[in-house]
Order: C-alpha cells, then sequence, then structure tokens
C-alpha cells in the first residue's frame, strides 16, 4: 500500500531521517516509537505526503509521491486518514461537520444516519452540534478518528493519538483502532507509549518500529 | 457558449457547503465591498467623462467644419468693393452652399463680450466679416485663398482649422484620458480585491492547512474564496455604480449644450455601459482571487 524504499529527510543541512525502508501491508498493525524529536510525526508526514523525501522513494498505492500531481495528492489523502497530534478542526464548522469534513471536500453526498452512527460508534452522539473549541481533549481525539475514517481508507495514520487523554480513554481509543484494523484496515500509531503498545499487542499482531539513531529499527521482540 | 453557462450557473448556484468551509470574513468582507464600490462609483464618472468628451469632440468638428469666415480688411472706400469681389468669387466656387455678409449688429454682437453693448461699430475700421456653410463635398480652401488674393487683397479666409484642430485634439485626449482612467481604476480594484483576497488566505492558513490534509483539491479551496470574492465585488460595483448613476442624472444640463461639465452624462444606449461595471467588477474580482488563491496553495502540500 504504502512502500519507501531508503529514505531520508533532511530540515536545512542536517538529515533527520535516513535511508529508512517500509513495506505497509494490507490490514497490517505497526506501532512507530521513539524518543520525543527523534522524528515520528516527519515519518507519518512522509506517508501521507505532507513532507517529500529528500533521497529515496515513496510510493503509495502503486504511484512514486515526488511524480504525484497536487490533486493526485489530494486524492491520495481520501485514502489515507490522518489523526493528527493536534487535533486540527475547522472551528466555526459544529463537531458533525468537522468530522464530514472528507466527505464535503470530495463532493460526496453525507448520509446523515452513516454520520450520526459513527459518531455514535467513537461515543459523540450527544456533543454533535458542539463546536470544536467546546470539546476535551478525548472528544477531540474522538472526533479526529471520526474524521479519518469517514472516507473509509484504506489507511490509517495516528500521530499520538492518546498524549492528551486519561488511561481509559486510551484504552477506548486503541479499541476503536483495533476494530478498524479487525475490519481490514491498515493502522500507524506513532506513540511512546510502552503500556498502549502493550496492550494492543495483546488484541492484535502489532509490530513495533522505532526510530533511534535517525534510523528505522524492528523493536517488537524488546518489548 | 454552452460549457461556460453551465459553469456559470455552478459558480453561481448556492453552495453552501462549499462556502461554510471558509469561516466568514468580515474585514476583507468589507474591504472588498467598499473597494469595489468605491471603483465602480469612480468608473462611472470616468465613463462619463470619455462620452462626454467623446460627445464634444464630435460637435466641435462638425460645427467648425461646416462653416469658414471671410475677414476682409481694407481702408473704408474700398471694403464694399472688395465685398462684392468676394461674394462674386463665392458664387463661382464650387463647395459652397451659402454666403453672407454679417450686418452691424451680428458683428456687435460677436465683439460684445469684449468691448460692451454700446459699442458705435459703424465708427470704427472693424472688417467686414462673411460667413460662409460649406456644400457637400467641401471646398478646395487653398483654392479659394489663391482667388481672394488675386480678385480682394485685403480678404483672409479663416477655414477653422486651426481652431478645429487643437480642439478636437483636446476633445480626443480627454477620451483617451478617460479611458486610461477607467483601465487604472479597474487595475487599482484589482489589486485591492487582490490584497484583500491574500489577507484572507493569510488569515485562514489553518483551515486551508486542514481542508488540504483531508483531501481538499487546490480549485476547491480557491472556489470558495473566489466565489466570496467574486459575488462581493459584483454586489459592491453594483452599489457604486447606482450611486453614480444617480449622480450624473441629476448634474444640471447646460442651457446651450456646449459647456463641458454640464454635458457630463449619459445619453440613449449610454446608459447600458454603467450597467455592465458590476460584471467586470466581478469578472476582474474572479481572475484577481483565483490567480491570488492558486498561487498561495501551491506554497503548501
Amino acid at each position: 500500500m504504502i512502500e519507501l524504499e531508503n529514505v531520508s529527510y533532511g530540515y536545512g543541512s542536517g538529515e533527520l531521517l535516513t535511508e529508512m525502508s517500509l513495506k505497509l501491508a494490507p490490514g497490517s498493525f505497526h506501532f512507530l516509537t521513539g524518543p520525543s524529536g527523534a522524528g515520528k510525526t516527519t515519518f507519518l508526514k512522509l506517508l501521507y505526503a505532507e513532507l517529500m523525501p529528500s533521497a529515496g522513494q515513496v510510493t503509495a498505492f502503486g504511484n512514486d509521491v515526488r511524480s504525484m500531481a497536487r490533486d493526485d495528492i489530494a486524492l491520495l489523502r481520501r485514502r489515507v486518514g490522518v489523526v493528527h497530534q493536534d487535533c486540527q478542526f475547522l472551528d466555526h464548522l459544529s463537531l458533525a461537520e468537522n468530522v464530514a469534513l472528507p466527505l464535503t471536500v470530495a463532493d460526496r453526498e453525507i448520509d446523515t444516519r452513516e454520520l450520526v452512527e459513527l459518531l455514535g460508534w467513537v461515543g459523540l452522539k450527544a456533543q454533535m452540534d458542539s463546536l470544536p473549541p467546546a470539546l476535551s481533549g478525548g472528544e477531540r481525539q474522538r472526533a479526529a478518528l471520526a474524521r479519518a475514517v469517514i472516507m473509509a481508507p484504506d489507511v490509517i495514520l495516528a500521530d499520538e493519538p492518546t498524549g492528551n487523554v486519561d488511561w481509559e480513554m486510551s484504552l477506548k481509543l486503541l479499541t476503536l483502532l483495533v476494530e478498524l484494523n479487525r475490519m481490514g484496515k491498515t493502522i500507524v500509531i506513532a506513540t511512546h507509549d510502552m503500556n498502549l503498545i502493550r496492550s494492543a499487542k495483546a488484541q492484535v499482531a502489532a509490530r513495533v518500529l522505532r526510530i533511534k539513531g535517525r534510523r528505522l529499527h524492528l523493536a517488537g521482540a524488546d518489548l | 457558449m454552452k460549457r461556460y453557462l453551465v459553469l456559470a450557473r455552478a459558480f453561481l448556484a448556492s453552495d453552501l457547503q462549499s462556502d461554510r468551509v471558509v469561516p466568514p470574513s468580515g474585514f476583507t468582507a468589507r474591504l472588498t465591498v467598499f473597494a469595489a464600490a468605491a471603483m465602480a462609483f469612480l468608473a462611472v464618472f470616468a465613463l462619463a467623462l470619455s462620452f462626454a468628451a467623446g460627445r464634444l469632440s464630435d460637435r466641435w468638428s462638425d460645427a467648425l467644419a461646416q462653416s469658414a469666415t471671410i475677414r476682409v480688411s481694407a481702408p473704408q472706400d474700398q471694403i464694399d468693393r472688395q465685398v462684392t469681389a468676394v461674394m462674386g468669387v463665392l458664387e463661382t466656387t464650387p463647395g459652397i452652399a451659402s454666403a453672407r455678409q454679417l450686418p452691424p449688429e451680428e458683428t456687435q454682437a460677436l465683439l460684445a463680450p469684449w468691448f460692451g453693448p454700446d459699442l458705435p461699430v459703424e465708427t470704427l475700421p472693424i472688417p467686414a466679416l462673411i460667413e460662409l456653410v460649406e456644400g457637400g463635398g467641401g471646398f478646395d480652401a487653398e483654392g479659394l485663398r489663391l482667388r481672394l488674393q488675386a480678385e480682394a487683397p485685403g480678404a483672409v479666409l479663416d477655414d477653422h482649422d486651426r481652431w478645429r484642430r487643437p480642439l478636437v485634439a483636446a476633445a480626443g485626449r480627454m477620451k483617451l484620458l478617460a479611458t486610461g482612467s477607467l483601465l487604472l481604476i479597474g487595475a487599482a480594484m484589482a489589486a485591492m480585491i487582490t490584497l484583500a483576497a491574500q489577507a484572507a488566505l493569510a488569515a485562514n492558513g489553518q483551515v486551508i492547512r486542514v481542508l488540504r490534509l483531508v483531501g481538499a483539491r487546490d480549485v476547491y479551496i480557491a472556489r470558495a474564496f473566489v466565489r466570496r470574492f467574486t459575488l462581493r465585488a459584483a454586489g459592491g460595483a453594483a452599489v457604486g455604480a447606482a450611486l453614480a448613476m444617480i449622480a450624473v442624472a441629476l448634474i444640471p444640463a447646460g442651457d446651450d449644450g456646449e459647456g463641458f461639465l454640464t454635458g457630463l452624462s449619459f445619453e440613449g444606449g449610454e446608459w447600458i455601459w454603467p450597467l455592465l461595471l458590476p460584471l467586470m467588477a466581478a469578472g476582474v474580482a474572479f481572475a484577481a482571487t483565483r490567480a491570488a488563491a492558486l498561487r498561495a496553495l501551491k506554497g503548501l502540500m
């Protein structure tokens, strides 16, 4: 689905990520760990083409992202749902409108019943008319997850989805992501929460990747 | 043509979802409406000036081109003889419809603005004036001058050419100036709308980023801004043009139609042109906002 081949990325003169290779198979579940500032967010941005590699090749659904037109990148993002670390929303739109935003921008019809069902799945049915600033951290994370899955994407990338929520909420979000994986979605979660990874490994066959020394390592065995 | 109509209908059709993704932008909205209204107001006056200058140019050109004057300056005892000779020459000159000597009261009326109404014309050595009106094909001014020189040495032909040319040139330049003003007004409006659009795009940087991340194409994001600015520019221009048209209509008409400022108005079909200004403003806003939006979006992944 998404493949990285000897990918490097640098800001200015320094290199943040070096010669990373990875193949995200359909239906796989990956955790991405590493210390703060190791480049986890940058790595995810390379996967959904918000950043372009300075060396190597990122292939998404058979296409080299560097040769993709801007419109094609927009179409790629409809197949890759992203839960951002800072859960960016449009503050003037209601929660329901924010969750339905990917459908709106794709000029697709919004099925209100399905939308309400989705909001119910993430436990936000009662808040559907609320504006984002009125939501708690956990509610925002769940809303971001609902927005990421509304287009039924093939891949879901989550950047520290449990960073601002308590343990109970973290488990709830993890359960939702595991459910999505069981539905055949490919999941990549960037986190430094080892307890979350252990909980997930108890439910699903997850691979754990670690960014260390600018390189990507398989870290499953030492957890 | 059909394709453009479909596009226009899609553009004008209520696209609430597309509009709603970009939050209302109060300051830039007011700036655009005000700029478009002010520019349309000025454009109406520039248009009126252009039409007035054109009419004036035509009037001066026509009025002066169809007539000429012969001035006979000679000692008092020779004037009548030379006038008779001139009239004889004019009768046999092709291209002259009529000729008549101005009676003393008309001569007095011509001099009244400078010497007052009580001027004793008969006691002053004032030259005799003969007014002639051109016929269909016009006359050969140079040939007539040569014949007058031979028959009446005191007669001087003034075919108004030396008056007409600078007047017509001045009116032509006035028209050019008005046209240039219209272009400048259009360019200034495009610049202002571009600035307002850029301000709106900058203020909505976060919104645009979110839209890109959830899969919005550039044209979708640009459309929300373009539609908004185009409709505001058209609305503002409509108000500005309407106010200016009322103002032009209220300018008092001159007595003789010769006054330049009093001729600053539209006549007949000319009233259509200011009605087209909102459409032109919309076109300018559409092009300016689209260019600004697509340029700004290129900087984002």
